[in-house]
């Protein structure tokens, strides 16, 4: 692991002492401790610290005192003090004489944790002058994305050319299709990438709840609130905040995310101080949000703000080339977790899977995985193993089909196989010349199967 | 090496089954429930109305000799270090005891509706958190990793339920 900025805890108080560098350990920091203010001054001229903690009030020189001391040494020294009672003289001469801030003892561990943090990250910014790492050649993926298809290295290219600016996406597709592992790959793509991704399904959550879950509450804004708690909004600051089914939220919900989004500014349900927050947007649908627009069930401001750049997932029967990697991906997964020796899929049982439309796309892929690894009693999962619906349907052209280009697929599909591939002969027995063939092997990614 | 959990004032009878159940799937070592007799009124803070664990684990450490392996102390009661208003847990790095918590797990004391589930999810994130500092680990940068910090209740629920692979390699006896 590596090792993070040095801080050094002033403090008067052994057990203080030890429990703040313990707690700041932990958290990979270098930590040094000193018992009063000559003691601090001394190890301060010796090494210099990125972050110097020091209680206001301890024998001898006080917490003032060597805030001044120190900053005529480093004027850049970041110093945050600690006071035992909010002493609102105090805390402004503090802040006058040049301190980061301070804050009363005892401390929430989560302020502690985040005003360290930010303080230390505005230092570190202002060092390295905050140039951004470029020339990434690679995006790198979540374990879970899974796809070698043209399609899928399209998105992958998208994902790079959006992760590195800040604007918002917005993510379409069927449901099943990895939505939201896109947008995970786009936030771990980024520069926000060291804090959260923030998750909100607005579909699943009543009205009533969301506006808590989005931007908090205030200890005692309701019975039952025993402790302030922070919205989503709150938690992905300098992170990223993924609305998932944001077709699915009401009208008034609308307005009032449009206004967050635009302002990065907000309330706690039951509080008046205004939280800032900086978040980048995600969002996800799988409904014709241009038709809601239409029918005035969604904003037509909020749509513009929100569609800025789209990334659109391709139904998995439109990148079968993916199906036996994404197949052996779930047989491995599945495997790990319920401890079998599964180790393949049989040629049969793989040439039902890549002729199926799945139009519950990877996630019907991985539940029939799943369950064909449970009943499953060989190494190797066979037709019989698969989901009974999945047992109709057969590699054979059958005329359930509604779509022309899905059924021109599986007949092009048919006849390459009853030839060997043999792409002369195919061609002459659909009464089309090669070059037409070629384009449509391409456009409905057909391969041939190779077990 | 075998993992024992110490209900110390700790009341969820069903709550301790469900988490050993879950630590069982995880663990290839055994895991024991043990009665070590401690007695918390020492460490109670009349001030402060919570319980100070650095203290709770010195005295944990007097009664422990004969138990060869990971001590979780898993209690109620809200507790403390000096300088911090609350924390969730504390372990030895490295060491064999760590206190768990599971007062400021419950849900109603955030939104006021009870979520069982949720709890559970809590607790077995954070005594795999302690568990993984008295295996040596510290706090990860990966979010999808259960040693990530986690100083409020939001950063428990968003953090992973299982170790990084990286972090994983210094867990003894870990499954998946």
């Amino acid at each position: 692991m590596e090792k993070k900025e040095k801080i050094l805890i002033v403090d008067d108080e052994k057990i203080v002492r030890e429990s703040l560098y313990h707690w700041f350990e932990d958290d990979n920091y270098f930590v040094d401790t000193a018992e009063d203010g000559e003691a601090a001054l001394k190890k301060y001229e010796k090494e210099k610290f990125d972050l110097l903690l020091v209680d206001m009030k301890m024998p001898g020189m006080s917490g003032l005192d060597l805030l001044s001391k120190i900053k005529a040494i480093d004027n850049d020294a970041l110093i945050i003090l600690i006071t035992a009672f909010a002493s609102v003289p105090s805390a402004i001469t503090a802040l006058k004489n040049g301190a980061y801030d301070y804050v009363t003892k005892p401390v929430d561990p989560d302020e502690l944790a985040h005003l360290v943090q930010r303080a230390l990250e505005q230092r570190a910014l202002k060092i390295e002058n905050s140039q951004l790492k470029e020339n990434i050649d690679e995006i790198i993926k979540p374990d879970n994305l899974i796809g070698e298809s043209f399609q899928m290295k399209k998105i992958y290219e998208l994902v790079h050319t959006v992760a590195r600016t800040d604007t918002t996406v917005m993510i379409r597709g069927e449901s099943g299709t990895g939505k939201e592992l896109v947008a995970k790959a786009i936030h771990i793509n980024s520069s926000r990438k060291y804090f959260p991704i923030i998750t909100v399904n607005c579909g699943a959550l009543a009205e009533s709840l969301l506006e808590s879950e989005l931007f908090g509450h205030e200890k005692g804004s309701f019975t039952g609130a025993q402790f302030k708690r922070k919205g989503k909004f709150e938690m992905a600051d300098r992170g990223t905040i993924f609305l998932d089914e944001i077709g699915s939220i009401s009208l008034k919900m609308q307005i009032e995310l449009l206004r967050v989004i635009e302002t990065k500014q907000f309330n706690r349900v039951g509080g008046n101080e205004l939280i800032k927050s900086d978040f980048r947007v995600i969002t996800a649908t799988n409904e014709p949000l241009e038709e809601l627009v239409k029918a005035g069930k969604f904003r037509e401001d909020l749509y513009y703000r929100l569609n800025v750049f789209t990334i659109v997932i391709p139904p998995l029967r439109e990148r079968r080339d993916d199906i036996s990697l994404l197949a052996s991906f779930f047989v491995n997964k599945f495997s790990k977790v319920m401890n079998k020796q599964v180790k393949k899929v049989s040629k049969e049982a793989m040439e039902f899977l890549m002729n199926h439309d799945w139009p519950g796309n990877v996630r019907e892929l991985e539940n029939a995985i799943e369950r064909a690894m449970v009943v499953g009693k060989t190494d190797s999962i066979t037709v019989d193993d698969l989901p009974f619906h999945l047992s109709n349907n057969n590699s054979e052209f059958n005329g359930d089909e509604k779509s022309l280009a899905s059924m021109e697929r599986k007949y092009i599909l048919k006849i390459l196989n009853e030839t060997s591939w043999n792409i002369s002969k195919t061609a002459q027995l659909l009464e089309i010349d090669r070059v037409t063939l070629y384009n449509k092997i391409n456009k409905y990614s057909l391969r041939k199967a190779e077990y | 090496m075998e993992i024992f959990i110490a209900p110390v004032k700790f009341y969820s009878a069903l709550l301790l089954q469900k988490l050993v159940t879950e630590l069982s799937k995880r663990f290839s070592s055994r895991i024991q429930v043990i009665d070590l007799k401690l007695n918390l009124d020492d460490f109670f803070s009349i001030d402060r109305k919570q319980y100070f664990s650095t203290q709770i684990i010195a005295e944990a450490m007097k009664l422990t000799d004969k138990f060869n392996g990971k001590i979780v102390l898993l209690t109620d009661v809200d507790i403390f270090v000096p300088a911090l208003t609350f924390i969730f847990g504390e372990a030895q790095l490295n060491g064999k005891h760590s206190i768990l918590s599971v007062c400021r797990l419950h849900e109603e004391f955030y939104s006021g509706i009870s979520n069982e589930n949720l709890l559970l999810e809590r607790t077995i994130k954070e005594a795999l958190h302690e568990l993984g500092h008295c295996y040596g680990l510290r706090h990860c940068v990966d979010w999808e990793c259960v040693m990530h910090s986690s100083p409020g209740i939001e950063e428990v629920d968003i953090k992973g339920n299982t170790f990084c692979n990286k972090c994983i390699s210094n867990i003894e006896g870990y499954k998946s």
